[in-house]
C-alpha cells in the first residue's frame, strides 16, 4: 500500500511539473525573456518549489551563461525537485509542444504569415509581458531594500545599470566580479554581523 | 555523420549565445544556412517568422524544428539536446555548489548584493517590451493594455494566462 502512495506521490511532482513548465512556455509570447515572470508565478507562487531569493540567483546567474534562459530555469528547477525525471519533464514541457506546433503550422506558412490578425496577436501580448516584467522588477526591488535598504539599493542599481547600459558590460561580468568580490573580501566576526542584521 | 554535423550546428551557437535565445539566432543561422547548406536564406527567414509568432522560447522551436527536417525525430532530439544541455549542465554545477554553500555568509551577501543586477535586468527587459509594444502598435495600444492587464493581474489578481488570452483575443480582431 505505502509503495503505491508513494509512487503515485512521485508520479503527482512530475504531473505539477509537467504542467507549471507547459503552462509557462506555452504562453511565454513575444521571445525568450518573455518566460521569467511566468515562470516565477508557476515556482514561487503557485507551487512554493523555490523562494523568491533562491527564483532570483536562479536568473542572474543563468542570465550569465549562454544558451536559452527557459530551458535552463526549467531544467534546473525539475532538477532540484526530482533530479534527472524532473529534469527531462521539465524541459520537454518547456521544449516539446512547440516544436510540435511549429511543425505542424508550417503547413500552413505561407496563408499563416501573411495574415494579419497574427502579428496583430503577437503585437497585443508586448504590453501584457511588459507589465508582467516590470512586476517582477519591483518585487525584487522590494526584495532589495529589505536586505540592503533603500539607499544602498539605488546607489547600486544605478551603479548597475551605468555598467550595463551605458558602457555596455555584459551581466555575466558584473555577476562574475560580484561573486569575486564575495569571495575575496573576509566576513568579519559572523557573530557581530548578525546582531547587527537584527 | 549527419547526426554528429547537427549536434555542432547547434551546439555552437548554443554555447556562444551570451543574452539568452535570440542572441543566438544570427549564430544558428550562420551554421544551418552559410556553413552547411541545409537550407537558403528564405527558408531559414519563414522559420524565423513562424517562431516569432509563437509562444515558447525560440532557440530551440528553431533547433526542434531544424533538426526535424534534416533527420527526423532523432535529429531533432539531437539538435534540442545541443542547444540546451551545454550551458544547463554549468547551470546545474553553478547552483548546485551555491545551495550546498546557502548557509555561509558569503553566499547570502552573494545572494543579495546580486539582487540590483537582477533589478537591472528585468528592468531593463520590461522597457524593451514596452519599446516593442510601442513600435508595433503605437502609444495608445499600449498604454490601454498595459493598464488593463496591470489593474487585472495587480489589483484583481487574475492569473496570467487569462490576460495574456484576453490579448491574444483582443490583438486578433481589433489590431490587425
Amino acid at each position: 500500500m505505502e509503495k503505491v502512495k508513494k509512487t503515485s506521490g512521485q508520479f503527482r511532482v512530475c504531473w505539477d511539473i509537467f504542467v507549471a513548465f507547459f503552462r509557462a512556455g506555452i504562453l511565454s509570447f513575444g521571445g525568450g525573456p518573455s518566460g521569467i515572470p511566468l515562470i516565477e508565478a508557476e515556482v514561487v507562487k503557485r507551487y512554493k518549489w523555490v523562494t523568491l531569493d533562491d527564483f532570483g540567483d536562479m536568473v542572474a546567474i543563468a542570465n550569465g551563461l549562454p544558451g536559452p534562459i527557459n530551458t535552463k530555469l526549467a531544467g534546473y528547477i525539475g532538477w532540484r525537485l526530482k533530479g534527472l525525471i524532473g529534469l527531462l519533464t521539465a524541459l520537454i514541457a518547456t521544449v516539446v509542444p512547440t516544436v510540435i506546433m511549429m511543425a505542424v503550422l508550417l503547413g500552413f506558412l505561407a496563408a499563416f504569415q501573411n495574415e494579419r490578425w497574427v502579428s496583430g496577436m503577437t503585437h497585443a501580448v508586448l504590453p501584457v509581458v511588459g507589465v508582467m516584467m516590470a512586476q517582477l522588477t519591483w518585487k525584487f526591488l522590494s526584495n532589495a531594500k529589505k536586505g540592503l535598504g533603500w539607499i544602498v539599493t539605488l546607489v547600486l542599481v544605478a551603479v548597475s545599470y551605468a555598467l550595463m547600459e551605458w558602457l555596455n558590460i555584459h551581466p555575466a561580468i558584473l555577476i562574475a566580479a560580484t561573486l569575486l568580490y564575495v569571495l575575496i573580501k573576509p566576513v568579519k566576526q559572523p557573530q557581530a554581523s548578525k546582531g547587527a542584521d537584527r | 555523420m549527419l547526426l554528429w554535423k547537427i549536434f555542432i550546428a547547434f551546439f555552437i551557437p548554443g554555447i556562444l549565445g551570451y543574452g539568452g535565445g535570440p542572441a543566438s539566432i544570427p549564430l544558428i543561422e550562420n551554421e544551418v544556412v552559410r556553413h552547411y547548406h541545409w537550407m537558403p536564406v528564405t527558408h531559414f527567414s519563414n522559420l524565423l517568422a513562424l517562431g516569432n509568432a509563437l509562444p515558447g522560447p525560440i532557440a530551440t522551436k528553431m533547433a526542434g524544428y531544424i533538426g526535424l527536417e534534416q533527420a527526423g525525430i532523432v535529429g531533432s532530439f539531437i539538435a534540442l539536446f545541443a542547444t540546451v544541455a551545454p550551458s544547463l549542465f554549468l547551470l546545474i554545477v553553478l547552483l548546485n555548489l551555491l545551495y550546498k554553500y546557502r548557509n555561509s555568509p558569503k553566499v547570502k551577501r552573494l545572494t543579495l548584493l546580486i539582487r540590483p543586477i537582477i533589478v537591472v535586468m528585468l528592468g531593463v527587459m520590461a522597457y524593451n517590451f514596452f519599446a516593442a509594444s510601442k513600435q508595433a502598435s503605437g502609444w495608445m495600444p499600449m498604454i490601454l493594455i498595459g493598464a488593463a492587464s496591470f489593474v487585472l493581474m495587480q489589483r484583481l489578481r487574475v492569473h496570467p494566462a487569462f490576460v495574456i488570452a484576453g490579448a491574444l483575443l483582443i490583438g486578433a480582431f481589433f489590431m490587425e
